[in-house]
């Protein structure tokens, strides 16, 4: 009897042991690639990278200082785009959401949120590419849009509902309208919260490049405005890496590093705002 | 410094010598006073909180001792450092001694204890996904121990709780498909499967309704004279019933410990009388 | 919030607390459908798109039905399109990223949620969690700098020495491949499969755990027992979660996987994933039936993906049931 408590005994440790192995060999790929593009990254960066553009293809030099503005450009669009539209419907899912409507509304987000990123590529190419004749920052912010909707949506939704009852029920019996209790409770209470959804869904389309590929597609100057192709961070990190210029690399690895440390603080941030329980 | 207190003085309450003339602290030697299980300045921490101050306390073999006092006066956190269960909580820890035939539990492999000191829980929770057969051998299976008759073993168990003729035709069926009552008393056959020394009972009826209530106390009343139990409950008619002896636990304190009669009739300590007769908890 | 009813007949003077009809509904109802508006955008939005897409494919799917699934011809030259290197590519890609991303996944869960101790568990789970914030085109960089290299030089011959009897590990290897695409996929798909299940775990009460623990079971048992049962079919739904965000992975397998329509046993082999294909290929297409081809491989892409999703939910939502049953 004795021997097969030891064993047992053995075997607990053992399985401990397996998983500690399992979480070092989940997390050593994230320090590899927080290494390479810290290490290459640096090496790459310099003032040119922020301020000039693309050289002609083949030379050596040049920067992504259009890229990056494309990328503020399509983001910031994209958050005009999907952001109210995604709290709005996040508030009518709180507050009124117990119907059939409501539980219609959220399947819809989820399976939104589940849809591979270049499908939504293609049906923006066909609703606004295809009929404009061109591409533009408007369709890639779009895109991004429709990509940040379900996240800002169930975020908003979720919070709101931790919001305690009591305190919408001591609003509405002060005689305040339901909406104005609403919204006042979603600028008070669930702000924070909001804001960190709103930053993870941020961070995560800061990266996203396959809905670019046919909608804002890529540009090598300028864009006059917002309603030509435009340069952005991710597509030319993809543009760049499987080319076989070494300059390229390295501008690839340089931009990888501006994308990754934007990511990053952003993800900081959103976790400082707002702790999650563990 | 000089080796002061060569011989200390033996605070320990009635321990007679061993043979031998050893203390009863080594593990070896049987404590002869007829108390199964017993503590002795016991205390319990969360982090640097004390929760248990100094328990002494002594449990009879096969009697049943109640626990009773009002919430928050650590009689749970007490019961649950008798089989170790404590440690499932990180910050949580016991100083102290306590005593399973002479044993210290400290000292010895968890899960060894655990199979001579059995748990019911407040909450009945048989294994959902396990058949109610495989319920009362979970036990035994765990722990590898090889049951030459599995259906004779399940029978009886079952009969000691007065389940068997109810289940006995759906023994394949989940053990989550019984009610609230039928549950408790399959966990209390799963514990008594192992022939436990005693079984600890964490407040084993507060989720049940007062039917199912009664017969949980009815089967603890015929289990009392084959099992060394420790009851923990917040009903003290509960306690009235079915407990020989009572002992009366206070902000982390043992107040009071005596026969059931003495100290529902005649306690020697206010807090007791005042618990007692209801002026507080 | 109605105006006063007329049923119950207020006695004469009683002051009734009771605002003009126009200040009582118009604001909270302009907002209920204001809202409402915007909720049923995205149904409007998700059908529009199932919508869009069975459009664009129409060319595609009247010109060769079923012929399109199994069929390996791929030439755009010719105007012939089958499309089943890409679903091979997509799913072994997957389903061997899921073998490799699962048992590290859960055992990652486990040890978060029960084994490790509670100061270790933020900054862990952080980690992870950062996994899924590294954008999927930095993996692919990384893949052809860092990750390719390794499997190439070291991985893949070293495969080959042990396992080179069996056809998934013969032939030439460049590192970028089927293996190395799942490789990456894997990586990319654990942070999802941990969160979930460590959501599974979290929504198991602790008291299984504890009735093997007080019966005698050492923690691994305690898990074993009262934990992984219940948990499983929760698990599987993380799995298939995993699976569903593989398919639809593009950039970092589309720089690593070799990109060519082919079907090879070998692992080593380059191949190609459907969402690849349509990342390469889709803005040089002309003509219309190459197209409406690629927007048939989205479609397919598409339909797969929710079909997907919905099962893993109701598995993971079925944990919740298992665990709160029996009547009082």
């Amino acid at each position: 009897m004795s021997r097969s408590v030891r064993t047992r005994g053995l075997v607990d440790r053992a399985v401990t042991v397996l998983c500690v192995a399992a979480t070092a060999l989940a997390i050593v790929p994230l320090f590899s690639v927080l290494y390479y593009v810290a290490a290459r990254g640096l090496g790459g960066v310099n003032l040119a990278f922020f301020t000039e553009l693309p050289a002609p293809v083949g030379e050596v030099g040049g920067g992504a200082a259009n890229a990056i503005v494309g990328s503020l450009e399509l983001v910031a669009l994209a958050c005009l785009i999907g952001i109210p539209p995604g709290i709005l419907a996040g508030v009518y899912l709180a507050e009124y959401g117990n119907s059939r409507l409501g539980q219609l509304v959220r399947f819809s987000a989820d399976v939104m949120a589940g849809v591979p990123s270049i499908t939504v590529g293609l049906f923006v190419y066909s609703l606004v590419v295809l009929s404009t004749g061109h591409f533009s920052a408007y369709a890639g912010g779009l895109a991004l849009a429709i990509i940040m909707l379900p996240t800002v949506t169930r975020t908003t939704e979720e919070l709101l509902r931790l919001v305690p009852e009591a305190l919408r029920e001591a609003a509405l019996g002060l005689g305040v309208a339901k909406w104005r209790t609403t919204v006042s409770i979603l600028l008070r209470t669930a702000l924070p919260g909001v804001a960190t959804g709103v930053m993870l869904a941020i961070a995560r389309v800061f990266g996203e490049t396959a809905p670019l590929l046919f909608t804002s597609f890529s540009n090598r100057y300028w864009a006059e405005s917002l309603n030509e192709p435009t340069a952005s961070l991710p597509v030319q990190i993809f543009t760049y890496a499987v080319s076989p210029y070494e300059d390229w690399h390295r501008q690839a690895w340089a931009a990888a590093l501006l994308l990754v440390v934007f990511i990053l603080v952003l993800n900081v941030s959103a976790r400082l705002l707002v702790r999650p329980r563990v | 410094m000089q080796m002061s207190q060569a011989q200390s003085v033996d605070t320990r309450p009635n321990l007679p010598e061993a043979a031998d003339g050893s203390s009863g602290t080594q593990s070896v030697v049987r404590d002869v006073s007829g108390n199964k299980l017993r503590t002795r300045q016991l205390r319990a921490f969360f982090g640097k909180a004390e929760v248990l101050r100094g328990i002494d306390l002594e449990f009879p073999e096969r009697k049943v001792t109640a626990i009773i006092g009002p919430s928050g006066c650590g009689k749970s956190t007490f019961i649950r450092c008798l089989n170790r269960m404590h440690e499932v909580v990180p910050s949580a820890t016991c100083t102290g001694e306590a005593l399973l035939d002479g044993k210290d539990i400290f000292r010895m492999d968890p899960v060894r204890l655990r199979r001579e000191v059995g748990m019911v829980f407040q909450k009945p929770n048989p294994f959902p996904t396990m058949s109610i057969r495989d319920n009362v051998l979970a036990g035994l299976r765990l722990n590898g121990i090889k049951v030459a008759d599995p259906d004779a073993l399940v029978e009886k168990s079952l009969r000691q709780v007065a389940m068997w003729d109810e289940v006995k035709d759906s023994l394949g069926r989940s053990g989550m498909s019984l009610s609230g009552g039928q549950q408790q008393r399959l966990c209390i056959a799963r514990t008594i499967a192992m022939q436990p020394k005693v079984i600890l009972m964490d407040e084993p009826c507060s989720a049940l309704d007062p039917i199912a209530t009664a017969r949980v106390e009815e089967l603890i009343h015929e289990l009392r004279d084959s099992y060394t139990i420790v009851i923990v409950t917040h009903n003290m008619q509960q306690a009235a019933r079915v407990a020989h002896f009572t002992a009366f636990f206070y902000m982390g304190e043992l107040v009071e410990r005596g026969e059931t009669k003495e100290i529902f009739t005649r306690p020697s300590q206010q807090r007791t009388e005042d618990y007692i007769t209801g002026r507080f908890g | 919030m109605t105006a006063v009813s007329t049923e119950y007949p207020p006695s004469q003077g009683q002051v009734t607390n009771r605002r003009p009809p126009s200040q009582v509904n118009w604001g909270d109802r302009a907002f209920k459908v204001t809202t409402a508006g915007f909720a049923i955008l995205i149904i409007v939005t998700i059908v529009a798109m199932a919508l869009e897409m069975l459009t664009s494919s129409k060319l595609s799917l009247r010109e060769f039905g079923w012929r399109f699934l199994t069929s390996t011809d791929w030439n755009p030259v010719a105007g012939t399109f089958g499309a089943l290197p890409f679903i091979y590519g997509t799913v072994v890609s997957s389903l061997l990223a899921l073998a490799l991303a699962v048992p590290v996944s859960i055992g990652v869960a486990m040890f978060l949620s029960e084994m490790a101790p509670p100061q270790l568990r933020g900054p862990l789970a952080f980690a992870v969690e950062l996994l899924a914030a590294v954008p999927s085109v930095v993996y692919g960089l990384w893949g052809i700098f860092a990750l390719a290299p390794l499997m190439r030089d070291h991985v893949e011959p070293a495969l080959r020495l042990v396992f080179g009897f069996l056809p998934f590990f013969q032939g030439p290897n460049q590192g970028f491949g089927l293996l190395t695409g799942s490789m990456v996929l894997a990586i990319m798909i654990t942070p999802t499969i941990t969160s979930v299940s460590r959501e599974v775990f979290r929504a198991i009460p602790r008291t299984f755990r504890e009735a093997a623990l007080a019966l005698g079971a050492t923690r691994w048992e305690s898990i074993r027992t009262g934990v992984l049962p219940v948990a499983r079919p929760g698990l599987v739904g993380a799995g298939i979660l995993g699976l569903g965000r593989a398919l639809g992975e593009t950039m970092a397998v589309t720089m690593l996987i070799g990109n060519r329509p082919e079907i090879s046993a070998s692992l080593f082999a380059p191949s190609y994933t459907m969402a690849s294909v349509i990342a390469n290929e889709f803005t040089e297409a002309t003509e219309d039936l190459y197209l409406a081809a690629l927007a048939e491989i989205g479609l397919l892409l598409f339909a797969v993906t929710i079909l997907l999703n919905l099962v893993a939910r109701l598995l993971v939502w079925r944990v919740a049931g298992t665990t709160s049953g029996g009547r009082a």
